[in-house]
């Protein structure tokens, strides 16, 4: 029989070390599940840390530059190669260890700086993503470009040394918190719709720049409306070639994509069967009370299952040098859908109590929230069926995709 | 464990890719069906298949077999299920030989093994009972005698039955249908006086047979494993089964995909190619979802029998399940986005088609694993 591939003694070496820092570092009040929006710490130079122990955490991860593990260690990352990184993930699960600072500068502006960035730009923006200092939004949907992106208005026009940027954006996550905005601008007006955008960074102080948040049907929403008005970019900072901001965007998109996909995966919540064993109850044999739920529900875990190791051989063959970029879409689709799958399944298995919308006792109605949220995995970061027409035409190659 | 194939697994599905599609396209399963051919499978294909050594691939080579794994014999049966190969292959070489494994004291694996590598032994597991499969309902009584044990019952959509040199029969030495504990494991010669075997043509023109035992006496070597006990190799020789099973309906699904999407950019009809319209190719699109996401269910799996991890036997059920949904999809769009053409006989949709559905049937269907996976989880 074939057995496993015993380890390479230097990536045992690295993970029995990688333990044991982790044992030593990683504080206790960090080891435990994520309950509230208190917990996740998103850095940024108006962050408020919850406890010591986050800022404890965070502080001693960036010194290891294991906030961005594969990130060279110039720019803050730690180096690693992409086992060693696996491996470090892998002892951070087994621990329960919480992601140190979450960031849209980590998940998606960073691997962009990295492609296209100079070395300058990477020098001055990367470090203090790895450090959670400045926080990150992403400037691309506007009224009338959502699903069709490349229709985008908003227009910077060049003064120079500098541009000037008028327009507004819509759906831009956590506009009122962030303090950096990664922008999507159209600097050719004449140009056919791909070929006159570009891809600058801007301060969110800057003058002329206001944001205005959006309520959902969830009653929160980190979501705003942004508007900038004679807004003044240095040329400096724009990222990649002028006019060429649309393969920049696509490159991050592939990035934003994976992360959204990413909540098809349950991470360390709670099975749904074992959930729905304790609201329904049990019948005499121990099963979900409810047996057309409880095979929904294998159902559904079946699915998850697939999709989880999934997520799994996607990193594994991007490590082998198999990957597809346009892979990041059959993630997304998939991931988005299964997500609300369970929400649905959730609610279905809650029953009245999961309706409580205003109670601690509900958790201010957190899982009927938390569902009604998830209706917008399938249209931001581009709709499912934006999904299945990048399969379509970049995986399938079918005529006129 | 990476999720991807090594150098030497992808070799060896490169020389099972060409030597099948070589050797034992569709339109040999045709032949076969067509000619009414008395074995339902090429005895001079199987002598080369077991030349090429893939009849040893899970067999240790102190037996006589290449010693490789269950990832070696699904990259294999992947091809099969591209090219719907007629053979004994996953009855004998993957389902018995992993029993045999699990269960066989040395002198069983010495006097069988070897036979079974080399091709000219066929044995096959005679498990199901009912019309849905279910291990634990197994019925079929052995009474203990003076020499050994007396066999008596029936067995149904027994694998290849009807070619096989030997069975091996689940058997109830004690408890009631139903029960978890009892089931005992038996080896036995198909030429036994009293064992009748019934052909069984199916709808994939596959083998299947039903067995019956009419108070055959056994020795006491017969059993294979201990008494009483015979869960544990019977399982493990299912898990094996399931997932290979799962691996022939992968290839099923990518052959049929791939078949589907080419006749997509050729077909035309009003005066566009039928591929452009949108609702097709969001069809298309999901459904490549889906055979991605079976693709690293099945490859998990057969890693993790091979490795013998805790969490195997949920991630067989896992692969089971979603092959069969995955490739139940794959079929129906393939007839549904051909047409007219996809409903003929002459074409070769159909039989991709009826094949799917035994496998789907086989070693328990798509909410027989889901089932065992809330089981396994306790809900």
């Amino acid at each position: 029989m074939s057995t496993a591939m015993a380890e390479k003694p230097e990536l045992k070496t690295f993970r029995e070390a990688t333990r044991a820092w982790l044992e030593q570092n990683c504080p206790p009040e960090m080891r435990k599940p994520v309950t509230s929006e208190d917990d996740v710490c998103w850095g940024g130079r108006q962050w408020k840390f919850s406890s010591d122990a986050q800022k404890v955490w965070l502080e001693r991860m960036a010194a290891k530059g294991w906030t961005v593990p594969t990130w060279p260690k110039e720019y803050g990352g730690g180096g690693l190669s992409g086992d060693e990184a696996k491996i470090l993930a892998q002892e951070m699960r087994a621990l329960n260890c919480r992601a140190p600072v979450q960031s849209f500068g980590i998940w998606m502006l960073g691997p962009a700086l990295l492609k296209f960035g100079t070395h300058e730009q990477k020098l001055e923006f990367l470090p203090p993503i790895a450090r959670g200092e400045i926080r990150w939004c992403q400037g691309y949907s506007e009224p009338n470009a959502g699903s069709d992106l490349a229709s985008l208005q908003t227009r910077a026009e060049d003064k120079g040394d500098h541009f000037i940027v008028n327009g507004q954006k819509i759906w831009t996550s956590y506009a009122d918190k962030a303090d950096w905005i990664f922008c999507l601008v159209r600097t050719d007006p004449q140009a056919k719709k791909h070929t006159g955008i570009s891809f600058v960074l801007f301060d969110m102080e800057t003058p002329g720049v206001t944001t205005k948040p959006i309520l959902l049907i969830s009653g929160k929403s980190p979501f705003c409306e942004t508007f900038f008005d004679n807004v003044r970019v240095e040329k400096k900072n724009l990222v990649g070639t002028l006019n060429a901001g649309w393969d920049v965007a696509k490159y991050l998109l592939t990035h934003e994509r994976e992360m959204i996909g990413g909540i098809g995966d349950r991470g360390a919540a709670k099975p749904l069967g074992v959930f729905a064993l304790e609201q329904v109850g049990a019948d005499a044999q121990g099963k979900v009370a409810d047996p057309v739920l409880r095979a929904q529900i294998a159902q559904f875990e079946v699915d998850e299952a697939a999709f989880r190791l999934t997520m799994e051989r996607a990193m594994d063959m991007a490590r082998a040098g198999q990957g597809n970029p346009a892979f990041s879409s059959v993630l997304k689709y998939y991931g988005a859908e299964l997500n609300k799958r369970r929400h649905e399944l959730m609610m279905q298995a809650g029953g009245s109590d999961a309706l409580d919308w205003e109670s601690p006792r509900s958790r201010e109605g957190a899982l009927a929230r938390a569902w009604l949220r998830t209706k917008g995995n399938s249209i931001e970061g581009g709709t499912s069926e934006v999904q299945l027409n990048v399969i379509a035409k970049r995986i399938l190659n079918l005529p006129g995709a | 464990m990476a999720l991807v194939l090594t150098e030497e697994q992808g070799m060896l599905r490169d020389s099972a890719k060409s030597f099948l599609a070589d050797n034992a396209p569709v339109s040999e399963l045709r032949k076969l069906r067509d000619t009414r051919n008395a074995d339902g499978f090429s005895r001079s294909l199987w002598k080369q298949f077991a030349e090429m050594g893939f009849t040893g691939v899970l067999i240790p080579e102190a037996y006589g077999g290449m010693g490789l794994g269950l990832v070696e014999a699904g990259v294999v049966m992947e091809e099969i299920g591209r090219n719907l190969t007629a053979s004994p292959f996953l009855a004998s070489n993957v389902v018995a030989a992993t029993a045999l494994l699990a269960a066989g004291t040395e002198a069983q694996k010495q006097a069988i093994l070897p036979k079974i590598a080399s091709g000219e032994l066929i044995a096959t597991l005679a498990v199901d009972e009912h019309s849905k499969h279910n291990p634990r309902n197994t019925a079929l009584k052995a009474e203990k005698s003076a020499s050994g044990y007396t066999l008596d019952g029936h067995k149904t959509f027994v694998l290849d039955g009807h070619v096989a040199d030997l069975f091996i029969v689940a058997a109830r030495t004690s408890g009631a249908k139903g029960e978890l504990a009892g089931v005992t494991l038996f080896l036995v010669d198909a030429k036994t006086k009293g064992v009748s075997v019934e052909r069984v043509v199916m709808v994939d023109a596959h083998n299947a047979a039903r067995v019956t035992l009419n108070n055959i006496p056994v020795p006491e070597s017969a059993v294979l494993g201990k008494v009483g006990e015979g869960l544990l190799p019977l399982n493990a020789a299912l898990s094996a089964g399931r997932v290979a099973a799962s691996a022939e309906m992968l290839g099923i699904a990518d052959e049929v995909f791939a078949r589907t999407v080419n006749y997509l950019k050729e077909r035309q009809q009003f005066t566009k190619i039928i591929g452009e319209f949108q609702a097709l190719q969001h069809r298309a699109a999901h459904l490549y979802c889906e055979i991605e996401f079976t693709r690293s269910a099945v490859l998990k799996a057969l890693q993790a029998l091979d490795e013998g991890t805790p969490t195997a036997i949920g991630l067989a059920s896992v692969a089971k399940a979603k092959a069969g949904t995955t490739v139940t999809l794959a079929v129906q769009e393939g007839v549904q986005m051909h047409g007219g053409i996809g409903m003929t006989d002459e074409f070769e949709m159909g039989f991709f088609m009826k094949r799917a559905r035994v496998l789907q049937e086989l070693f328990g269907d798509a909410t027989y694993h889901a089932d065992l996976l809330a089981q396994l989880k306790k809900y």
